[in-house]
């Protein structure tokens, strides 16, 4: 009889690159000579538990064999470069279905808002003199279109394609995809910018009078609504990593805002002068900023650090946007410029010169789309390579139909995050809460700053003339109190601090010279 | 020039036909998938707050008793099967998949104080307060049975009984300890230490040779069949009432205390007890490990079932209903799934194991989900609002106040020998940890 031979099946090896891609982070120490963990039952626990982690790393790594889509390109030929190529000319060099995605529509009502949902299908516009629209940008097939009779500062889809929230005249107003107004926000006032935060229901409003606001959808409630002190808000784009509002003010200041607190979670000096626009990365790793003095800066968002580059372009840029490829598109006047990251600077990539005004811009998700709005009409231009090619079906799916569109839904609902959790470090909740530096040092700063212990201060009685008086009851108060306050720290210290375990020999009683020991002896023999 | 840009044919995404299911194509890049751990906290809580919403343990009540529940047997082969004695001497036979009662007798003359099944599963033991041992055919169809098959007069008073796991030998208890070969009607061997009487026997499943007893002067007792003698004897502060051997572990066993709590032992080293399980506010009447060895299930004169796990301190379930009385008899199906309790006011209760468990078929999907979600629930077990929603229980009134009066009375002794400790030369009053206070002495 033949044995056969039992290897283990050769899988394929994995790039340390893919690996670091799907990383879940260091894991815990337990070699034997360096670990903490003195509990073999946990260590070993541990243990199983960290081969299960790295298998799953491996195991998602190796599906990327699984994904079928390939990105874009666009390559030049010998002696030219790929900013010369106009959108005429790319759209006669590609196929017809691709080709039909480049259109501009010329409208009377502008400037234009556009904004796509975040499957990238829809589309909806809002034009300066009331015109909205939203459309299947795809198949060109219109869900309405209405005229508000009011003028429109921006819009944005909520999480599905059938509604959408309108920043007016003076307040904010929800429709539906057939143009019927569902809801007016009255408490939404002046609104300029509108941000929608996906996986926590939330509607961000920023307004003229520098109002901050957000309101959870799902159930109607404003979360929070106070003013940021920045002046008008402008400029605001969301972190989608994270939630965070990026809200950028004419100081030059970027501050980053949670509905959590009133004052901003950071701030970052930027620019000298008025901050014209801020794009965050899709998936939250770089920000882009502009100024009016020209200048264009890319900073780690992560890390709160930078700028990891500064450029000076021709014209203030007006409005930025990121791609998911992160490709950066820079809007100045009616110049479009897109420009790509290659080894370690942005290089320009491809350039579009409008009819008009650029007046805002959006990448499409998960198509290689830019989508600008002008101030007469809506254009989509291809910018080959800045779309992800394979979407996550559960996440976001352009060809979801009805029944999945229910369906997720109701699962986002159920996922929904609440809105305590946004902070700037979106995986804080998973990490073990230990206390950092700075909160020990403000809990000891409590502990010394402690508020004094009540005084039950009953000043007796005096008859004699001259020994009463307000004044000094309230002295004698004060230094009462100061003495409790003394009191207390000692206490509290002498809880903290160590015992004095020196070892204090029994001395030789001088008597009337021991004056004249030092110190410490002296407390010893007393 | 060279340009390629993104097209998708809309028919590699869409099904083809009706009946097809929906494409759903899959990237698992992380940056696509932004806020995992802030996703998986809310799913957390949702499947705890989910788990409480579906835990309704109570699945059925079986009638037909006309006087307190004394003990319970569990067929060793037919999940089904389940007898029960009550204290006006009627042995009952339940179907548990009915509910209903097949079968029943009066068999003894007062109190049923055991029943087991012999080996071959074909009979089973009964005995009772009339010094009788009787030996029972088990018919499922014959309705008719009245007589039992062997009836053997005791000199003396048998309270329990337990049987051998593979041979045909049981161990009866009373005012002594007598091994019984099934076929005779003499006890084969008779052990003594002193004791005028035993409460309960048990046979170890694994360790087949051991049993251990207790007795009324606070003493467990360990048997081995091979020796003439008892082995070992400890001594607790209070009576032990039932005790149940750990089916998977030899050398593991769990007793019933009339001080409140269980105490696990390790027979290797019975000078203090491997585990303290509180939680009970009145005297523990039974206890019966999971067929898993890593559960038991304690009932209690406080009206309550309290579920424990072996390596802790606390209950990680309690039922209770209203119309439940004082239990007297407690019981872990052997497949993992239910609990059978018998209680003074003539009901046999069964139960789920897991409260909020499903019941029946599950699907593939339905499987897999319970499992992710179980898999959230440990990673976030210690986050506050997890931690509360998973460990909160409501209980009657009645318990509820006894627990805060024994937890304030444990804090005045605690604050009190502080004190003494405080004021009285270093050492003379020693630090005694939980699980050494409950035990008086060792006997060897």
């Amino acid at each position: 009889m033949e044995t056969t031979d039992y290897r283990p099946r050769k899988r394929v090896r994995i790039s340390k690159k893919k690996l670091a891609k799907y990383n879940k982070g260091e894991g815990i120490d337990l070699r034997e000579n360096s670990t903490r963990i003195k509990n073999e039952v946990i260590k070993q626990k541990l243990k199983k538990k960290e081969v299960v982690f790295n298998k799953t790393v491996k195991d998602t790594a190796r599906t990327e064999l699984l994904l079928t889509g390939d990105y874009g390109c666009l390559e030049a030929d010998c002696g030219e470069v790929t900013i010369q190529y106009k959108q005429k000319q790319i759209v006669d060099n590609v196929d017809i279905t691709a080709a039909a995605k480049c259109f501009t529509l010329n409208l009377e009502f502008g400037p234009y808002y556009i904004n796509y949902t975040r499957n990238g299908r829809h589309l909806v516009l809002g034009g300066r003199k009331g015109h909205v629209a939203a459309l299947d940008w795809v198949t060109k097939k219109l869900a309405c279109e209405i005229n508000v009779m009011e003028s429109i500062h921006d819009v944005s889809w909520l999480h599905i394609e059938t509604m959408f929230a309108v920043a007016q005249k003076d307040w904010v107003f929800i429709y539906d995809n057939q143009g019927i107004e569902l809801h007016c926000l009255k408490q939404m006032y002046k609104v300029t910018r509108l941000e929608f935060l996906p996986y926590h229901f939330l509607l961000a409003s920023g307004s003229k009078e520098g109002y901050l606001a957000w309101l959870d959808v799902s159930i109607g409630k404003f979360v929070n609504s106070f003013n940021s002190k920045v002046g008008k808000i402008a400029v605001m784009t969301q972190n989608p990593s994270n939630a965070v509002l990026c809200v950028g003010d004419t100081k030059g200041v970027v501050s980053m805002w949670s509905p959590n607190s009133k004052d901003p979670l950071a701030k970052m000096l930027c620019h000298t002068q008025t901050v014209a626009a801020c794009a965050v990365h899709p998936y939250g790793t770089y920000m882009a900023t502009s100024c009016l003095d020209r200048s264009v800066k890319i900073w780690d968002i992560r890390q709160l650090a930078g700028p990891m580059h500064s450029y000076y372009v021709r014209a203030p840029v007006q409005h930025l946007s990121y791609s998911q490829t992160g490709q950066l598109a820079m809007a100045m006047g009616n110049v479009v410029e897109v420009y790509r990251s290659s080894t370690d600077e942005m290089k320009p990539y491809m350039r579009h010169r409008a009819d008009w005004t650029v007046t805002s811009m959006q990448f499409c998700p998960y198509e290689d789309i830019l989508g600008i709005g002008s101030t007469r009409g809506v254009s989509s231009l291809l910018i080959p390579g800045s779309g992800e090619p394979n979407f996550d079906g559960l996440e976001s799916n352009p060809f979801q139909t009805k029944s999945q569109r229910c369906e997720a839904e109701v699962k986002a609902l159920l996922d929904k995050i609440q809105p305590e959790l946004i902070c700037l470090d979106p995986v804080a909740i998973a990490e073990v809460d230990t206390p950092t530096f700075k909160n020990k040092i403000e809990a000891t700063k409590n502990l010394l700053y402690l508020k004094p212990k009540n005084i039950d201060f009953k000043p007796r009685r005096t008859k004699a003339k001259g020994k009463g008086g307000t004044a000094k009851v309230v002295k004698t108060k004060k230094i009462l109190k100061e003495l409790s306050r003394k009191e207390t720290i000692d206490m509290l210290r002498q809880t903290d601090s160590p015992s004095d375990t020196r070892k204090t020999e029994p001395q030789k009683n001088y008597g009337i010279l021991n004056r004249f020991l030092p110190k410490s002896n002296k407390k010893a023999t007393r | 020039m060279k340009v390629k840009v993104l097209t998708r044919n809309p028919d590699e995404y869409l099904r083809e036909t009706k009946r097809d299911i929906y494409k759903v194509p899959r990237n698992y890049d992380p940056a696509l998938h932004p806020f995992e751990a802030a996703r998986e906290y809310t799913r957390a809580l949702n499947s705890v707050k989910l788990e409480k919403v579906f835990a309704k343990p109570f699945v059925g009540c079986l009638e037909g008793h006309k006087d307190g529940v004394s003990c319970l047997c569990k067929h060793p082969s037919q999940l089904s099967t389940v007898l029960s004695g009550a204290f006006d001497g009627e042995i009952r036979m339940w179907n548990l998949t009915y509910r209903m009662c097949i079968w029943n007798v009066l068999a003894h003359d007062g109190i049923i104080r055991g029943i087991v099944f012999s080996q071959s599963d074909e009979n089973f033991i009964s005995v009772g307060d009339d010094k009788t041992i009787k030996t029972w055919k088990l018919e499922n169809s014959s309705l008719s049975q009245e007589e039992p098959i062997n009836t053997v007069i005791s000199k003396t008073i048998i309270t329990g009984i337990s049987h051998h796991r593979t041979r045909p030998i049981f161990a009866t208890c009373g005012e002594v300890c007598h091994l019984w070969e099934e076929t005779r009607n003499e006890p084969i061997q008779t052990f003594k230490w002193g004791v005028d009487s035993l409460y309960d026997i048990k046979y170890n499943p694994v360790q087949s040779n051991l049993f251990a007893a207790c007795a009324s002067d606070r003493s467990i007792i360990l048997y081995d069949a091979r020796e003439t003698g008892p082995l070992q004897k400890v001594f607790m502060k209070l009576r032990t009432n039932k005790l149940s051997w750990n089916p998977m572990e030899a050398v593991t066993f769990t007793c019933a205390n009339e001080d409140y709590n269980l105490y696990t032992y390790d027979i290797r080293k019975l000078k203090t007890p491997v585990n303290v399980h509180m939680d009970h506010v009145e005297a523990v009447i039974d206890v019966d490990y999971s067929p898993t060895g890593k559960e038991f299930v304690s009932g209690s004169y406080d009206k309550s079932i309290r579920i424990f796990e072996v390596n802790k301190g606390h209950s990680r379930e309690v039922y209770h209903t209203r119309r439940m009385q004082r239990l007297t008899c407690m019981g872990w199906s052997l497949d993992n799934k239910y609990i059978i309790s018998g209680s003074d006011e003539m009901n046999i209760r069964l139960w789920k194991a897991r409260a909020s468990e499903k019941l029946g078929v599950l699907r593939p999907r339905e499987r897999a989900a319970l499992y992710y979600s179980e898999a959230l629930k440990e990673k976030f077990a210690a986050h506050p609002q997890i931690k509360r929603i998973s460990r909160h229980r409501q209980v009657p009134k009645y318990i509820y106040n006894a627990k805060a009066e024994l937890r304030t009375i444990r804090e005045k002794m605690n604050r009190k020998e502080a004190n003494r400790r405080a004021h009285s030369k270093k050492g003379a009053v020693p630090f005694v940890s939980e699980r050494k206070k409950h035990v008086v002495r060792q006997e060897v």
